[in-house]
């Protein structure tokens, strides 16, 4: 029996038969040949479940109201492009869809302005309190408060937010902060401290060693939180359903829920703004993918 | 102190006070919000509020049937989650981890899932799922057995099994990234040793790789029991609740008392007792991560 460790981290090879055992080396060869095989197989088939449901929704985004609940077939033969058309104007995507890259663009400039200030003031400042203020900010991180939307519902409500931009846009900068805090403070923290000294003799003052030495060096970990806040804001729904019921305001994913609870079976209509609120986000994963591997990652397993 | 300090001083606190002030407004005060809201029967317009001590909590605990039901519902599909998906993610994450080819494309593909909204795929899985026109009937018709073909979402016998196969869709690719990042930081000299010492695959699964993961395997597991027990987007975007209290969580329970009977201090002190529920939860889990250290 050829153990599977042969497919493993690449080994010596020990198990292989010596030489001049010509039948040994074949059925060695055969058996790794065949397990490799199931393990692309049962791989293979999983890939094929991820991505063909989204296959499913293009193809049904391209039939006709009439086609869609007969035309069983994954590959559309005359496709109805006119229906990204009418989702985009009709059915109002195209607003939503420039609020969320408002509300996207928004938030991500708001987490890395404030994160990146406060994590380097917590890496290379002395103030009194830092400890104790760090584990605050920090905590938001770990402690789950299911119900405190409510509270944040009245907060925005006394303060005149409610069914405002702002008042979409502020609560989630709240939120990507403890993240953004804490990734950036470890990355400053394992920065060189030389270069910054060398800037503070050339004059600079604190401001502009953060802003010409300390933030460029940060870049890669900038775009983890870049892609990151991205994510989170582009798919955030709860928070839009409470603040938001303006349509003339609605980020995509509030707008699908509403156009979805109005037609109810316009499915291509639908299917079609669907996929109009995936390709940013999609094409945004697949150029940044090695970020977010190693956004979860770090975040997950330096807990 | 001199004037050139307190300048110094003041452009240090420059720095975090955007910060500070941001949670101070946003997260300090909700927190703190809940709980004193807990304690007080208020329908959210009303200029006067009615303490009620720990009436509602009382009410939450032993009246609210539909409450117990929606935490039951949830846990229902963690269990399916911690089992199934997270099964499903360590099988893949060990056959990846192996020397084969394409290692980055199956990362790519399997966390394509958990990069799209619940919103998305709820509603993607909802066509598939319908009752009438959906794709399942119809691939079920294909095959000859229409009389499986039903209203997934909508019988109560197959809506919770229904939202959670959406959900462990969704979040499989997750638990397959992590644990594959887990999976590669163990040193790869230690199979080898184990394997030229004439180790079998078992052995060394066990012996090697567990040891070494647990620690991982309950990152994982708290994960994904905070994630499951708070879904609401796929929910709302397919069943809402229905049919009956068939699919309700506790996030639509506390939206109901909120938004539907604008009862804001009842809703608070479920999300306190919710609240309390998941960090006890978690906090076994982290108890038995330590614990289980120790006889590895």
């Amino acid at each position: 029996m050829v153990p599977a460790i042969q497919l493993n981290k690449p080994l010596v090879m020990p198990a292989r038969p010596a030489q001049g055992v010509q039948w040994q080396r074949w059925l060695y060869r055969i058996k790794r040949w065949v397990l490799l095989a199931f393990a692309h197989a049962f791989c293979l088939s999983i890939a094929a479940g991820c991505v063909f449901p989204l296959a499913w929704m293009v193809s049904s985004s391209l039939k006709t109201q009439s086609t869609i609940f007969s035309d069983m077939s994954l590959w559309v033969s005359r496709p109805h492009w006119g229906n990204y058309y009418e989702a985009w104007t009709r059915g109002h995507f195209g607003q939503f869809f420039f609020n969320s890259l408002f509300y996207t663009l928004a938030v991500v400039v708001g987490v890395i302005a404030i994160s990146s200030l406060a994590a380097y003031a917590f890496s290379r400042l002395k103030f009194p309190g830092k400890n104790i203020l760090f584990i605050l900010l920090i905590s938001t991180m770990m402690i789950p408060i299911p119900g405190s939307f409510i509270a944040l519902y009245v907060l925005l409500v006394k303060l005149d937010l409610i069914n405002t931009r702002l008042g979409y846009i502020l609560p989630q900068v709240n939120g990507g902060l403890a993240l953004g805090i804490f990734l950036l403070k470890t990355f400053f923290d394992k920065l060189p401290q030389d270069l910054e000294d060398a800037a503070r003799i050339d004059g600079c003052n604190k401001f502009q060693v953060y802003w010409n030495v300390a933030l460029p060096l940060a870049k890669p970990a900038l775009a983890v939180l870049v892609v990151f806040n991205a994510l989170a804001v582009w798919n955030e729904y709860l928070l839009a359903m409470l603040v938001l019921s303006d349509r003339s305001l609605m980020p995509l994913q509030r707008g699908l829920m509403v156009f979805q609870g109005a037609h109810l079976t316009q499915y291509p209509l639908l299917m079609a703004g669907i996929a109009i609120s995936i390709i940013p986000i999609v094409t945004l994963y697949f150029l940044m993918q090695r970020y977010i591997v190693a956004g979860i990652t770090a975040g997950a397993l330096k807990m | 102190m001199n004037w050139s300090r307190f300048k110094d001083a003041c452009t240090t606190y420059l720095f975090i006070v955007p910060a500070v002030l941001l949670f101070s407004v946003f997260s300090l005060y909700p927190f703190l919000k809940v709980f004193q809201l807990s304690v007080f029967e208020w329908d959210g317009i009303a200029r006067s509020m009615q303490f009620v001590g720990l009436e509602n909590f009382r009410t939450g605990l032993f009246h609210d049937t539909s409450w117990w039901i929606s935490m039951r519902n949830a846990g229902v599909v963690t269990l399916l989650a911690l089992t199934l998906q997270n099964g499903l993610a360590l099988a893949l994450a060990m056959i990846v981890d192996r020397d084969i080819r394409g290692k980055n494309f199956y990362r790519v593909v399997f966390y394509l899932p958990p990069v799209l909204s619940g919103i998305v795929v709820g509603l993607v899985w909802n066509w598939i799922f319908d009752g009438s026109h959906g794709l399942l009937n119809h691939a079920l018709a294909a095959m000859g057995l229409e009389r499986w073909a039903r209203a997934w979402l909508a019988e109560p016998e197959t809506a919770l099994f229904s939202v959670a196969v959406i959900h462990m869709w969704k979040g499989f690719g997750w638990g397959f990234v992590i644990l594959l990042a887990g999976l590669q930081a163990i040193p790869r000299e230690l199979n080898e040793a184990a394997y030229v010492d004439g180790a079998s695959e078992w052995q060394i699964f066990r012996k090697i790789t567990v040891p070494l993961m647990l620690p991982v395997f309950f990152l994982v597991s708290i994960l994904t029991v905070l994630g499951t027990m708070q879904i609401y987007d796929i929910i709302a975007s397919t069943t809402n609740g229905g049919p009956g209290y068939h699919t309700e969580v506790p996030i639509t329970r506390i939206l109901a008392a909120m938004v539907g009977s604008s009862r804001f201090g009842y809703a608070c002190s479920l999300g306190v007792l919710f609240g309390v529920i998941l960090l006890a939860v978690s906090m076994v889990q982290l108890r038995l991560s330590k614990w289980s250290q120790r006889f590895s």
